[in-house]
């Protein structure tokens, strides 16, 4: 029993150690790895404040935008941002016809916030004004090209527009009753974006095709937008901006290695706190926060967590609480020593004593936690995600892990009570 | 072991004084240090190289903005970073306002550590919804608690919040703290925190009634059950307390705005739960037995006649 009890003990220690190595640091065997929390691409997602970057929020300008208008614009914005390169943008949306952006490392937020609220409108009009084609219904397909749109002409940047099957006939329609009028001057189509005119080609004869071609003075970039901006379609109404906000890529890592450091100093300070305070049990609760570190640094990992300062703050915090459970379990434990139960006797019936109190004090914890995360309000979501996520696997390391080595601990048969506690602090419990 | 319940009024006299100090301050300082995300406007924070003169840049603004923006500015994380902030304001008063600091101190675009906007209508909305959210969190702990215990520890335990939200409110009032998002976060963590303290003595209390004998009174009981969980009580609050501490002595700039309110919030908690939340409770619960007593009394007698 006392040996199997310290091996069970020792393997636990060793198991707390890799699995903090594995949650910070990774591994690789065989085919199996990972890249730890701080893999550049599957860790943690470093947030605005930390890796610097622009966060922009719009406001539907219409009064009752549904969820499948806020789809659209949802995707729209993807379509866009991954067209123009921003490929670690994230996208949420707010109640009431508010959708928030948030792009890493782009700093350049005017610029970001123009082609996302473009309302791309492409629309193809007569002489007159009157619209003969319409871009969100009429256009299956735009694609980028490069080459010479005229017979012998120069190789110049266009976007390709396919049409509908019907849309086919409405265009063969146009081009005739256009070309009908060479004699006013107003043979020509004038194809427009959000209103502003991109090409106005002439038309000699009927064109039946189910593909016509755009071409301005463009660049490839240029090009490559708009054909992405037809493609991604367009928006369903107007969007304004509401607010923005630009961090430098400077402030962040200062931050980030600040608060580790806070961390790491707080989880040393706290593992002799308990040390003193609890002698045995509290090297039993210091193993128990080991491997809560351990555990959430893998969950941070796993999870793809957003961690932005406030949710460090809510890691940092959660720690504080972590062993919260121990100081409760092991108060309790004390009292019991102290009216002269034995050791076994007192973990058992202290554990038993305790949990009430650590269940509801936890859950009201989670109660917060959820109420935060559903505000929706950007800097408090990440701490309510992080906070939540601590408090419930805190729960897990005070209830069954220091259990479970508080056994172990009992196992060895340590028959000395003041390695407990100060037995002759107050009377009435020592009885060696 | 001093009776607590008897002295429960002297212990209001504390955050009484402390809510009266943040209320002169809120007075002093013309309300609360709103952040452009409650307000709207505009916030810069941008590195100037050099001490710098405040009036100056904000005069400077005043002069080279087309709609002459009284802005304030402030000294940022270090001497040599300046703060700047606006009220609602048209999209290019941004760039005005940055090009004639770039001109006159001859910065690059690089300096422009951070800036946010928010429209006046995003602040309000910030506002509402976060007084919202508070309230909400703070129904939904009251219902749980009058289901896992009984409704009189439910009111006392939120009068405790309540007088720890008060108490936040005058730390950001005193130290004029922006208030921004990560003041919901803080109160909203001093909320669950100082309910965490309390529901650890109310569940003494819980299971203390069960076995309490006939010659101890109410508030023995409670003042026994306080004494029994001020170990845990302690502990725990200064665990927490050693790493909020860290973060605002080694954090940046604005997580020690978030830090410090916590700090006295975690501090508030402890004393409201141990001093406040279940002594006024006790005086409840005996008042209401008295109550009770003195009515079953008056039954007897009146039937006997």
């Amino acid at each position: 029993m006392k040996k199997k009890s310290i091996l069970t003990l020792s393997f636990i220690v060793i198991l707390a150690v890799l699995l903090n190595i594995v949650a910070f640091y990774g591994f690789n065997i065989a085919s199996f790895s990972y890249g730890g929390m701080f893999d550049e691409e599957k860790g943690i997602r470093k947030g605005i404040d930390i890796a610097g970057g622009s966060v922009i929020s719009f406001q539907a300008n219409t009064d009752a935008p549904t969820d499948d208008q806020m789809k659209s614009v949802e995707s729209i914005f993807q379509a866009r941002m991954t067209s123009a390169g921003y490929t670690e943008a994230r996208i949420s949306q707010g109640e009431g016809g508010k959708i928030t952006v948030e792009i890493p490392s782009v700093t350049n937020t005017d610029e970001a916030a123009e082609l996302l609220g473009n309302v791309a409108k492409l629309t193809f009009n007569d002489a007159d004004g009157n619209v003969v084609l319409d871009g969100a219904t009429d256009i299956k397909d735009a694609a980028y090209e490069y080459g010479p749109v005229e017979q012998n002409g120069p190789s110049i940047p266009y976007v390709r527009v396919e049409f509908n099957t019907e849309s086919q006939q409405k265009f063969a329609d146009a081009t005739k009753a256009a070309a009908a009028r060479s004699g006013e001057n107003k043979n020509y189509i004038s194809i427009q974006m959000d209103q502003n005119e991109l090409s106005s080609p002439r038309v000699s004869e009927e064109i039946n095709s189910t593909s016509c071609v755009i071409s301005g003075s463009f660049t490839t970039e240029e090009a490559e937008t708009l054909a992405n901006q037809i493609k991604s379609g367009q928006l369903p109404f107007d969007l304004s901006v509401i607010s923005k906000e630009t961090v430098g890529a400077e402030l962040g890592p200062e931050a980030l290695k600040m608060s580790l450091i806070a961390a790491a100093i707080g989880i040393l300070l706290i593992m002799l706190f308990m040390i003193i305070m609890y002698r045995i049990p509290g090297l039993i609760a210091d193993i128990s926060l080991l491997i809560y570190v351990g555990l959430i640094g893998l969950a941070m990992g796993i999870f793809h967590v957003n961690l932005s300062l406030s949710g460090i703050a809510g890691i940092v915090l959660s720690i504080g609480m972590a062993v919260d459970a121990d100081c409760i379990i092991f108060e309790r434990v004390k009292e019991e020593l102290r009216i002269g139960k034995t050791i076994k006797a007192s973990v058992a019936s202290g554990f038993d004593k305790a949990f009430s109190a650590i269940l509801d004090s936890n859950i009201t914890t989670i109660i917060t936690c959820v109420v935060l995360y559903i505000s929706g309000i950007g800097a408090v979501t990440g701490f309510a995600t992080t906070l939540g996520i601590g408090v419930i696997l805190s729960m897990f390391t005070a209830i069954v892990i220091t259990k479970f080595l508080l056994k172990q601990l009992v196992g060895i048969g340590i028959e000395n009570r003041s390695l407990f506690y100060n037995a002759k602090a107050k009377k009435g419990g020592a009885e060696e | 072991m001093k009776d607590l319940t008897k002295n429960r009024w002297k212990f209001m006299i504390i955050p009484a004084l402390v809510v009266l100090i943040g209320i002169a301050m809120y007075v002093l300082h013309g309300g609360f240090n709103f952040d452009v995300e409650f307000m709207g406007g505009v916030r810069m924070q941008v590195n100037m190289h050099s001490e710098f003169d405040n009036k100056e840049i904000a005069d400077l603004i005043q002069e080279k903005t087309v709609d002459t923006v009284s802005a304030t500015v402030q000294k940022g994380s270090s001497n040599e970073i300046a703060v700047i902030k606006t009220p609602p304001v048209e999209e290019n008063v941004k760039n005005e306002i940055f090009n004639a600091l770039k001109e006159k101190y001859s910065l690059t675009d690089e300096d422009l550590i951070s800036q946010s906007s928010a429209s006046a209508s995003f602040g309000m909305e910030t506002q509402r919804k976060a007084l919202l959210y508070t309230l909400l969190a703070i129904i939904c702990i009251l219902v749980y608690i009058a289901i896992r215990f009984e409704w009189r520890s439910a009111v006392m335990a939120v009068v405790g919040l309540v007088i720890n939200v008060l108490i936040m409110a005058a730390v950001y009032a005193v130290s004029n703290i922006p208030l921004n998002t990560t003041f919901i976060a803080a109160m909203l963590t001093v909320i669950g925190y100082s309910i965490n303290n309390t529901i650890v003595i109310f569940d003494r209390i819980r299971e203390n009634q069960k076995t309490r004998k006939k010659n101890e009174t109410i508030s023995e009981m409670v003042n026994r059950s306080v004494f029994e969980t001020m170990g845990r009580t302690i502990n725990s609050t200064i665990t927490t307390l050693i790493t909020i501490l860290l973060i605002y002595i080694l954090g940046v700039s604005t997580i020690k705005d978030f830090a410090l309110p916590l700090i006295v919030g975690i501090l508030a908690g402890a004393y409201t739960s141990i001093f406040i939340a279940s002594t006024f409770w006790a005086a409840w619960r005996e008042s209401d037995m008295k109550a009770k007593a003195a009515a079953a009394q008056e039954r007897k007698a009146s039937k006997k006649k």
